[in-house]
């Protein structure tokens, strides 16, 4: 029955923004409420709350995948795995105890796992959504092969809510590891980023890298015995609070990241190449993925034009995460030819522009938001 | 005419050879392995570099002239089969491996590249290229990023949308899209996974970077036999549910069995119902145990019989009598329709005692063999084209299959795409407004629809001919007459 009424909360809301055309702004958990572009507050603008929408709808641990209502929280949501010796393989960040399942998909992003186990869209199956037209529709399903259409489920990873309210996500799940370890290697940055990528080019059970202060942190995952010789090959010194310190790298909540928060400094990400060698760029740099991401904690006046230009020399963009974002988009410049494509697919699933205008690229909004 | 105009256009900057007109130069493209069906194009067109590619496209696209890309022909969908008065794009000359960048583990190379010669240019530097679908030796790397191909190893490794990077795709006006990038991720609509498995139908696929693996330090195979093919259904639940996610878990009943046996002489046993094949690679500790606690699983699971590969010989020939499969049905019959559908995988049993019943229906027998560890079934239906209706009895029975694959919750397709064969399915696993959905991705891509025009996404109102017939799923009047 509170389900029903849910529903129809979700459902009404987003038929009364396509008869007004007014905009709604999907809102999890608000978890990321910092996270791309956004614009100030007004009375015209329409909160849509997904956090009712929770619970698991199917869960079966031998077929490797869970369904769950979008508004489910994905803590409580880990737990329910966890009790299987089951995990979300990407490692999602949760920046606050509040994240859904939904914002967690819609922001697309994925944790120290991601360089080795595959990020968000890599275990999405399926989903089901509410379109700009009022239409509920599935796509993917809860089976690991289906090329059945295009993938439209995973078009919603990292869409940011401007496609469609996501109602249901089928994910796929792996088995936990047996152990982990965490390795520490005292190093200078551009050996750091060489022994990374050897790592990587290796068959060796490593499921996170991390270096920052001169210090490179290795976890290895996998049965007692493969995890034992990875550390006698890799060496380093085992740390003791391994499990917390990927945490607080995966939820910012390492002191590095919570500088990023303050009103002085800005914190970018740039995802590029991973064998690029070591960024010159003012201020302070940690490094994830093996090479792959590049955190840059730097002034505020830091030139933004800069930044985006190395990382694309680097091969990849640069995301503006915690900063002024008034002046300057979240999100990397998309070229025009890349950007037609956007306006084309948001103006199909999102003919009136409802959902969360500025949030991804303002540029791709069909009509004018009010 | 129209078609020497094109041919006069076309060899503006092509040689001569690479434009292709006369009936038996089209004879070999008329049709992909879905060899049922067959129809020559208007003109084929062999370009070697993205620049001749984007001039064809600009002339199809101002003479609003239907393309169809074409990789290898091993599709098993129909999705590379031409169109009457289109042109057929070749893109087996642009065969070339660009780039090997061990370090970044990835390859860049052009669409035409095979899929197996990716590994064999990446063994030197110990790595190699996951997705391994079994016309491998064959298939072009375009061919698979438009279909989304998988194979054994999958299950682990995922399939092709996993494992690629970046792509260089025209639209049909000669627009270059960069999609993805050598960084993990891109900003905005992940177009990377839109563009893999979508058919040729968004636009043509120009270069691609794939991600490499380090070839595993071990590899270890087990093959078990059961008396039942549900308790080997039940053996690969068990093995999955104790935590193991095996390099490939392959499955194969009685008749796949006594076929590739006679053929490739692989060791199989004959006794059984059933035959799982499971592999586990990684470390050498990691495997030895993963082996110990899998043959634990599979007799407690009520295998009769389990050995482990005695070494490498060993373990190859028992992985050919699997990949033998197709050729092996070829052998015992003349003609054979293969399908391709996926369900959770708790419903095997179920599936193929359905299936077991269909094949007394029709009167026609049914190999079966599947990527057990991901639920995806390869029905082989045996038939003979020359017996009147036959051909029509193998359709009805394979449609019927992929019907019942909807039923259980699965796809109609895990690997082999839609192309023209399943667009009668699509209408039941998906409703019309998602069809108008995909509809409009397409026209996000391709307004006037000229690439691969009637594949993939069926029209509505070929929908509702199809839904009209069956009011009655399942039961519907004359079920054996042919419907086409
Ligand atoms: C009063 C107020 C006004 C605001 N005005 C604006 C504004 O004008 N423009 C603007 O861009 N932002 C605006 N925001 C910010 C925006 O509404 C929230 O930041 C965001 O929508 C909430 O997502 P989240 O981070 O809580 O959700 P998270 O759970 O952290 O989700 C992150 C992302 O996922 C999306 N998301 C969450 N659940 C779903 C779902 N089920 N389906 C699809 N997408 C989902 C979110 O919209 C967001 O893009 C406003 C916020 C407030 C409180
Ligand atoms: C014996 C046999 C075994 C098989 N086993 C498997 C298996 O295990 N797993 C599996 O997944 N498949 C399998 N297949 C099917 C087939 O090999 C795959 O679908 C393969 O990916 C097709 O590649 P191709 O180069 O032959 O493509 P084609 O058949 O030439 O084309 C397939 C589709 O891709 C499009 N296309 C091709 N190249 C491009 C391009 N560059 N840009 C845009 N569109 C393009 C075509 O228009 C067409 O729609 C098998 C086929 C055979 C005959």
């Amino acid at each position: 029955m509170q389900m029903q009424a849910t529903s129809d909360y979700l459902l009404q809301a987003v038929t009364q923004a396509i008869e007004h055309k007014r905009p709604l702004y999907i809102r999890g958990g608000g978890s990321k409420d910092f996270y791309g572009n956004s614009q100030a507050a007004t009375s015209q603008h329409t909160i849509l709350n997904t956090t009712n929408w929770q619970g698991i709808v199917d869960y079966e641990p031998s077929e490797l995948v869970v369904t769950a209502r979008a508004g489910t929280s994905l803590a409580d949501l880990e737990k329910l795995l966890h009790e299987q010796g089951q995990m979300l393989a990407f490692e999602p960040p949760y920046f606050s105890t509040a994240t859904t399942l939904g914002g967690c998909v819609a922001a697309g992003l994925s944790g120290p796992r991601r360089a080795y186990a595959g990020a968000v869209r890599d275990y999405v199956l399926g989903v089901q959504l509410l379109d700009g037209q009022g239409s509920i529709l599935s796509f993917g399903g809860q089976v690991m092969k289906n090329v059945a259409g295009y993938d439209v489920s995973r078009l919603m990873v990292g869409a940011m809510g401007t496609l469609g309210v996501l109602l249901e996500v089928s994910l796929k799940v792996l088995p936990r590891p047996e152990t982990e370890r965490t390795l520490c290697i005292q190093t200078s940055q551009p050996d750091a980023i060489h022994f990374m990528r050897r790592c990587s080019a290796e068959p060796l059970p490593v499921s996170a890298t991390c270096f920052l202060d001169g210090r490179l942190y290795i976890r290895v995952s996998g049965p007692e015995s493969a995890v034992r010789t990875a550390h006698s090959r890799l060496g380093g010194d085992i740390i003791a609070d391994g499990a917390d310190f990927w945490e607080s790298i995966r939820d910012h909540t390492y002191s590095f990241f919570q500088q990023g928060k303050s009103a002085e400094q800005s914190l970018w990400r740039l995802s590029i190449q991973p064998t690029a060698p070591s960024l010159s760029l003012p201020g302070k740099q940690l490094i994830e993925w093996g090479g792959a991401l590049r955190w840059l904690l730097t002034d505020k006046d830091t030139d933004a034009t800069i930044i985006r230009q190395q990382a694309a020399n680097a091969g990849g963009h640069a995301t503006l995460f915690y900063g002024d974002k008034t002046t300057v988009s979240a999100f990397h410049p998309l070229s025009p030819a890349l950007l037609k494509i956007h306006q084309r697919l948001k103006q199909q699933f999102d003919p009136l522009g409802i959902f969360n205008p500025q949030r991804l690229y303002p540029e791709i909004q069909p009509c004018k938001p009010i | 005419m129209k078609r020497k105009q094109l041919i006069a256009a076309f060899l503006q900057f092509l040689p001569e050879e690479a434009v292709l007109y006369e009936t038996e130069e089209l004879r070999p493209y008329e049709c992909d392995a879905l060899s049922a069906y067959r129809q020559l194009p208007m003109l084929v067109v062999l370009p070697r570099t993205e620049a001749e590619i984007i001039k064809i496209l600009q002339i199809c696209h101002a003479e609003q002239v239907p393309v169809v890309a074409r990789g290898s022909g091993t599709g098993l969908s129909g999705g590379a089969q031409p169109h009457a008065e289109g042109v057929l794009l070749s893109l087996a000359k642009l065969n070339r491996i660009l780039e090997i960048d061990p370090l970044a583990c990835t390859a860049r190379v052009q669409p035409g590249v095979r899929n197996l010669a990716i590994s064999e240019a990446a063994a030197p530097y110990g790595m190699y290229y996951a997705p391994d679908p079994s016309s491998q030796i064959a298939c072009s790397i375009g061919g698979n990023v438009a279909e989304n191909s998988g194979g054994v190893h999958c299950l682990k490794y995922g399939l092709t949308v996993h494992n690629i990077l970046r792509l260089r795709v025209l639209t049909i006006e000669g627009e270059l899209l960069e999609i993805g990038s050598e960084a993990f991720d891109s900003p905005g609509f992940d177009l990377l996974a839109l563009m893999t498995g979508s058919e040729g139908m968004l636009g043509i696929i120009t270069e691609i970077t794939v991600k490499l693996l380090p070839k595993p330090e071990t590899v270890q195979l087990v093959m078990a036999v059961f008396n039942e093919i549900s308790l080997a259904g039940e053996a690969v639940a068990n093995v999955i549910q104790a935590g193991i996610i095996p390099a490939g878990m392959e499955m194969m009943d009685k008749l796949t069995i006594h076929a590739v046996e006679d053929f490739v002489h692989a060791g199989y046993d004959l006794e059984g119902a059933a035959i799982l094949l499971c592999e586990s690679d990684g470390m050498a500790e990691e495997v030895a145990s993963e082996i110990e606690q899998i043959q634990a699983i599979l007799r407690a699971s009520g295998a009769i019989r389990i050995r482990v590969a005695r070494d490498e010989a060993e373990r190859q020939l028992f992985w050919a009598g699997r990949k033998a499969a197709f050729p092996a049905a070829g052998r015992v019959s003349p003609d054979y329709y293969c399908m391709d559908g996926t369900i959770p995988r708790k419903h095997l049993a179920r599936v193929l005692e359905q299936i077991e019943q269909l094949s007394e229906k029709y009167n026609l027998r049914c190999m079966n063999v599947f990527h057990a560890g991901d639920g995806n079934l390869h029905p082989l239906i045996l038939y003979d084209a020359t017996q009147p209706g036959e051909l029509e009895k193998a359709e009805a029975f394979g449609a019927r299959i992929l019907e019942i694959c909807i039923e259980f919750g699965g796809s109609v397709t895990g690997e082999h795409g839609v192309g023209i064969e399943k667009l009668n399915q699509m209408c039941l696993q998906f409703n019309d407004a998602e069809r108008n959905l995909f509809h409009a991705v397409k026209a996000a891509f391709d307004p006037q629809a000229l690439l691969n025009p009637g594949k993939a996404i069926p029209e509505l109102h070929r929908c509702a001919e199809f839904g009209a017939m069956h009011v009655h799923q399942g039961t519907e009047k004359f079920p054996d007459i042919p419907r086409f």
